[in-house]
């Protein structure tokens, strides 16, 4: 059932004929090592790829640049932007500070760390029922988490925002607290999936010698199966995280007032506000950028590696 | 192996042993996520259902009134509005998207040092959150004659513009920002389906003297149709919910002229408190997507079975 997975930064290991090939791939890069057929070797095409590169990294990287030339700059604002600050200031961020942007990043934090560990237990108690034990209905409940990607915040954001605000049967106000953003993100169906693919490739004599040693299920999955899972932990971490700090309109239906909310549904706030300028949107743009780009790339491989799995395995 | 001998005891039924304590294990297990799907997201969605035949009315009750919001809501005229921008957007972004991203996986692909520092770089805008990206985008669009963009295109020559002020263009400057953010995503699927290809065929394919774009389109594409399916399966879903990337850079604005289907639900829903409408949007949106996110997967199997 499970494709391989297939780390495109390494690519195609298994499909190119052993031996000569790969060899000469590691020492010089051979020209069918890609589609287009791009070589080393200076000339028209090289070039042309050295430009189109270029290119490439002005309009996806370069950008991000400005943010940060802009939220140490004392008052940007349209020629004063460029990819370097010419005056570099903290001014923007003492601003932001008073405007309270570090409790804002404060409740992000909270929110992604808490959010991120649900996630993770919730994700993998329900990965090792599904991969390792048999049991009737076992289809229906993977179509079940299946089904939670269909339902995204967005399309059911007007009733979630009710039942947030009385959760059924024990009668809650999630509003205004943590729990508001953080329960709702506790069963992704992605990571269910993906962990599940992984778990099942684990040999089935590894859980039967355990067994025979009386292994209690609990122990199975802590000390037998998760130490196994270690990469796949590491992506759906990493996915998890991405996907949270990137949530918008649930931090928004959740709280009960701007104070609430999270770092990058704050950034609304600080535009709109007319006392502040540029300069300071951009400090709490850099605040809420911070985060996720530490944990990108300290991890980058298990997120390229993860979307591919994902991918092949969808 | 204990699992399989218990669960055929299970099928027959019989009496005490379905409740043997080795079958409840896996429910065990299973309960914490199905309990947080079923209330954060299966109840929402029953209840959203529910709501979209009443008419809501805080402290009076609600009242059955059926069809009533759907009619409404469908004969709008700003929803009607704002089907032909989703589909806009969300076909102009895919189709963007999927093109910049197909061609940023070929100039990327490689095992260069260099390249790796690169597809790094220019997947930054797929991990950055949509707010900041928003933030970003609104000071490269600033309307003046000295924003970024427009200095851009003073240095060739050409006027200023007014992406997001001028309701003619803002849905377009949209789109943009969506290519922005979902081409280095598609590239990495793109990435993973090129590692795949069989390095054999090129060879075979540069012996029998054909050329790039033969190569590419007999050999290449073919091989990569897997990664093509989940990239576009993707993009369907993610279309037609398209919501923050324009709530965060218009707003839905100038004069209602970026307002997608989303963004018209909440409006309705959060600003003119009309939940009874609200839900109705959503459940439309809802059957819409379940219904193209079936029909590309069925294409999908069609395609996986020639």
């Amino acid at each position: 059932m499970s494709a391989p997975v297939i780390d495109p930064v390494r690519p195609a290991a298994p499909d190119t004929p052993a031996g000569r090939t790969t060899k000469a791939q590691r020492t010089t890069p051979a020209r069918f090592d890609t589609a287009v057929g791009w070589n080393d070797r200076p000339g028209l095409a090289w070039a042309l790829r050295i430009l189109l590169c270029l290119i490439a990294l002005a309009v996806f990287a370069a950008p991000f640049l400005t943010i940060f030339s802009g939220a140490f700059t004392t008052n940007p604002s349209g020629s004063s932007l460029s990819f370097l600050p010419h005056d570099s200031t903290l001014l923007n961020f003492r601003v932001a500070g008073e405007r309270g942007i570090w409790d804002y990043l404060g409740n992000s934090l909270v929110i992604a760390g808490g959010g991120l560990l649900l996630q993770l237990v919730v994700c993998t108690l329900a990965a090792y029922a599904l991969a390792r034990h048999r049991f009737r209905g076992q289809a229906l409940i993977m179509m079940l988490f299946m089904m939670t990607l269909m339902l995204p915040e967005e399309v059911i954001a007007i009733p979630l925002s009710l039942v947030l605000g009385d959760v059924p049967v024990v009668h809650l106000d999630l509003k205004g607290t943590v729990w508001g953003v953080i329960l709702p993100l506790g069963a992704w169906g992605f990571s269910v999936m993906m962990l599940t693919e992984f778990m099942r490739d684990i040999p089935a004599e590894i859980e039967e010698a355990a067994r025979l040693d009386g292994v209690g299920e609990l122990r199975m999955l802590w000390q037998i199966i998760l130490p196994l899972c270690k990469p796949a932990l590491g992506v759906a971490g990493v996915l998890g995280f991405i996907m949270i700090w990137d949530q918008y309109l649930l931090p928004l239906i959740a709280s009960k007032d701007p104070t609430d909310y999270t770092v990058t549904v704050a950034l609304s706030i600080l535009r709109t506000d007319p006392e502040v300028g540029s300069g300071v949107v951009l400090a709490g743009a850099v605040i809420a950028l911070i985060p996720s780009l530490i944990v990108y790339l300290l991890l980058q491989r298990s997120l390229v590696t993860g979307i591919a799995a994902g991918a092949t395995k969808g | 192996m204990t699992a399989t001998v218990t669960a055929p005891a299970a099928r027959e039924g019989t009496g005490r042993r379905a409740f043997d304590k080795k079958a409840v294990v896996p429910w065990l297990f299973l309960a914490p996520g199905l309990l947080l799907a079923l209330v954060f997201k299966f109840w929402p969605m029953a209840k959203g259902i529910w709501l979209s035949f009443f008419d809501v009315r805080p402290f009076l009750g609600d009242k059955w009134i059926g069809l009533e919001n759907y009619g409404r809501v469908l004969t709008d005229h700003r929803f009607q509005d704002a089907i032909g921008h989703t589909l806009i957007l969300g076909i102009g972004q895919s189709v963007g998207a999927i093109l910049l991203g197909f061609a940023l996986a070929l100039l990327l692909e490689g095992q260069a040092r260099s390249l790796k520092f690169l597809r790094t770089a220019v997947f930054l805008p797929a991990v950055t959150a949509t707010a900041v990206v928003g933030e970003l985008w609104r000071l490269m669009y600033y309307p003046t004659s000295d924003g970024l963009l427009n200095s851009g295109l003073h240095f060739f020559g050409l006027g200023t513009v007014q992406f997001l002020d001028n309701p003619d263009i803002a849905l377009y400057s949209t789109m943009v920002m969506g290519i922005w953010i979902w081409a280095p995503y598609n590239m990495v699927i793109f990435l993973a389906g090129l590692a795949g290809v069989d390095r054999s065929l090129y060879e075979a394919a540069a012996m029998d003297g054909v050329s790039l774009w033969q190569r590419l389109r007999h050999v290449t594409l073919p091989a990569i149709r897997p990664a093509l399916m989940i990239v576009l399966t993707l993009a369907t879903i993610r279309g037609l919910r398209v919501f923050t990337e324009v709530y965060v850079l218009t707003g839905g604005g100038p004069a209602g002229s970026t307002d997608v289907w989303m963004t018209r639900a909440y409006t309705l829903g959060f600003t003119r408190n009309d939940i009874g409408g609200a839900s109705a949007a959503s459940v439309v949106l809802l059957c819409v997507t379940l219904l193209l996110t079936v029909l590309v997967n069925n294409l999908r199997k069609r395609g996986e079975a020639r």
